[in-house]
């Protein structure tokens, strides 16, 4: 199996399913760039380079530049969607769905139960989430929980290139709108990923690890923290299990509550602001359901409850760490009943 | 191209069934809701038929529509059949929606009919959508976004004439101009013009008289085909009046004095009949053998709908996805 970034999972999948399925096309913000400018055609090939070459593979009727106005755009998408069409369209950062909601919220996940089941809207949203990049407030928030809480969507979050690759073939091929959250910090992580197509299947969770003594279920980005935290805490003699749940809608709530009833300890990691937040949801999911079986009170670390900072000095404090994490399972192992962070 | 008036005499006569249809199922609506048999809310397409019947007598049903809260008639128009549509106002489980959309969102995707639209606007991104679909897969089809003077203020309304026009779409806007956004009068809520603001996006556009059937028709004939044939879009204003409130249960305190009882001397249907009349088209006799027709069909549509089955507790959580 060949070595591959995060980036060039996510480009491979989108090529072998426009490959694969004619109805498949692309649209975005200079998902191609330079259409209609002196210079070069395909220029950027999306904002960071993850669509690059596909417009000179596949044309200007399957990879559109669209013009910069998400609520239009991503409302075509859906309209495609519900007329023939597989779109899948690059919102560039999530913090711009507050511009489109709409299209999202009453639009894209309505129409198929509005419509009595009559409607078929196969819609892909490729979006950039996440802190890291110092890009400030408008520009970094992990928004998965706003969307995981809107029935008739599904919300992806792979965790490492191969989870990317997998989950955007799943995403595609799949018959219900699809919000797929790419971590900008990771599109130059590497790993092995197969070069011919595969999916993974949506809720059903990866348990990286098995442990006996806590399991920490982790999202997107934040389980490759809760990997090295792990790695830590076994030279303390502590062992984990790691839940990577894949996707947020569907949520794989067997797995979590199986795997927690094994260990007896908790801690949730979510990059997102704490309030209404995986975290908090994936608490009550093993609170109300399998109570007696925790030794201790469930940690979360997660995001403050503030926007994301622009400074280098306060990003990094803004951000769940792998030290917050072994924090966390320390007060889990203690017994302790408040947040240690 | 031939204009509404060289019409065959069959085509005029579905053209006067389609416009009778809404106006005869609204009238009942309006009952039936002040009867307390329809739930939620409900908006009437009464005095606005030669508009939506004036734009699809163009489309074939692989054109698609997006239509908006006031969306009864553009079904009929689109030619949706009226029972399913009874039962789906009505909350039945075999209405077209399965009683899970009621008047707000009522569709049939088989003929073309995408939906009411709760949302003020929504249905232009929708239709953007709808045109791009025939122009990748080249089916033909074109896509018309119906709505009205008040979300011609919305930005999703503004940002797709921007879209279809650089997408060059197959797609005609058409704005249905009753002269209130609800309560608000576009004359004081719309800034500039209508078919200015189409211009400055080089869109084509026309205004025209929403209660003669004919003039939108002609009109919109024009814009149908030149996005048919690879033109682009296009922009209708059609000009008209609501006889009823925004919703059923406004009090229409905003009126001024006999403006409805104004209006109604202007009336699309009498102005239809009156034209093929006098151009001896078709005679008052097989009008009126349509009106009797509808009335029946209305009243047997509205017998099945009452007796027909609620939704029962399973059907809550069905629908919601393709698969989960």
């Amino acid at each position: 199996m060949a070595k591959k970034s995060y980036r060039q999972a996510i480009n491979e999948a989108l090529r072998q399913e426009m490959e694969r399925d004619p109805t498949v096309i692309i649209m975005g913000e200079d998902i191609s760039g330079g259409t209609g400018a002196p210079g070069e055609q395909d220029a950027w090939g999306g904002p960071l380079g993850i669509t690059k070459g596909l417009y000179t593979q596949f044309g200007p009727t399957r990879v559109l530049d669209t013009h910069l106005a998400e609520i239009s755009f991503i409302g075509a998408a859906v309209g495609a969607a519900a007329t023939g069409l597989r779109p899948v369209a690059e919102l560039m950062f999530v913090d711009f769905i507050g511009v489109c909601l709409d299209q999202v919220m009453n639009q894209a996940a309505k129409l198929r139960y509005m419509f009595g089941g009559k409607a078929t809207t196969p819609l892909v949203i490729r979006t950039m989430y996440g802190a890291g990049l110092s890009a400030a407030s408008q520009h970094s928030q992990a928004l998965y929980p706003i969307v995981t809480h809107i029935p008739g969507l599904k919300v992806v979050l792979p965790s490492s290139p191969y989870e990317a690759k997998g989950l955007l073939i799943q995403a595609i091929r799949d018959n219900d709108p699809v919000i797929f959250f790419e971590h900008k910090a990771m599109y130059d992580v590497e790993g092995e990923v197969p070069d011919e197509p595969y999916t993974i299947p949506f809720g059903q969770a990866n348990v990286l690890r098995e442990g006996d003594d806590v399991t920490i279920v982790a999202f997107g980005r934040m389980v490759s923290f809760a990997m090295q935290a792990a790695d830590n805490l076994a030279r303390k003699n502590i062992s984990c299990t790691i839940v990577d749940p894949r996707t947020t809608s569907p949520l794989d709530t067997e797995t979590i509550l199986e795997t927690v009833e094994e260990t007896g300890r908790l801690v949730v990691v979510d990059e997102a602001n704490p309030r209404c937040s995986m975290a908090t949801d994936i608490v009550s999911l093993v609170g109300t359901n399998i109570f007696g079986a925790l030794k201790a009170a469930p940690q979360m670390v997660t995001a403050p409850h503030s926007p994301v900072p622009f400074s280098s000095a306060l990003e990094p404090l803004y951000i769940p760490s792998v030290d917050k994490i072994e924090a966390a399972v320390m007060a889990t192992m203690a017994g302790q009943g408040r947040h240690a962070a | 191209m031939a204009g509404g008036m060289q019409l065959s005499r069959s085509q005029l006569l579905d053209a006067y069934e389609r416009m009778v249809t809404i106006r005869v199922f609204e009238e009942a609506m309006h009952e039936e809701f002040a009867a307390g048999t329809i739930p939620g809310f409900v908006h009437l397409y009464c005095g606005e038929e030669a508009s939506g019947v004036g734009v699809c007598m163009n489309l074939v049903e692989t054109d698609t529509i997006a239509s908006t809260h006031r969306g009864h008639g553009h079904c009929i128009a689109k030619g949706v059949e009226v029972e399913g549509m009874v039962k789906e106002i009505m909350g039945r489980r075999d209405g077209l929606c399965g009683g899970k959309g009621g008047s707000m969102h009522i569709a049939d995707l088989s003929k073309g009919m995408l939906g009411a639209n709760g949302i003020v606007g929504a249905g232009g991104p929708l239709a953007c959508g709808a045109a791009l679909s025939a122009k990748t897969l080249g089916t033909g089809a074109v896509s018309v976004a119906f709505y009205g003077d008040g979300a011609s203020n919305q930005g999703a309304i503004l940002e797709s004439y921007n879209l279809a026009k650089i997408w060059n779409l197959p797609i005609v806007f058409v704005i249905e101009d009753n002269g209130y956004a609800e309560a608000t009068a576009s004359s004081w809520s719309v800034a500039g013009s209508q078919t200015r603001r189409a211009g400055a996006f080089d869109i084509p556009a026309q205004e025209v008289d929403g209660n003669d059937f004919f003039e939108v028709y002609d009109a919109a004939a024009a814009m149908v085909e030149r996005a048919r044939g690879g033109g682009g879009p296009s922009l209708l204003h059609t000009k008209l009046m609501r006889y009823y409130g925004h919703f059923e249960g406004d009090a229409q305190t905003y009126r001024g004095k006999d403006e409805v009882a104004n209006a109604r001397k202007r009336d699309p249907l009498g102005i239809f009949r009156q034209r093929v009349i006098e151009a001896a088209l078709l005679d008052a006799e097989a009008l009126d053998a349509v009106d009797a027709k509808v009335k029946d069909l209305i009243a047997q549509a509205l017998i099945a709908a009452k007796a027909a089955p609620f939704p029962v507790e399973a059907d809550l959580l069905t629908d919601i996805y393709a698969e989960y």
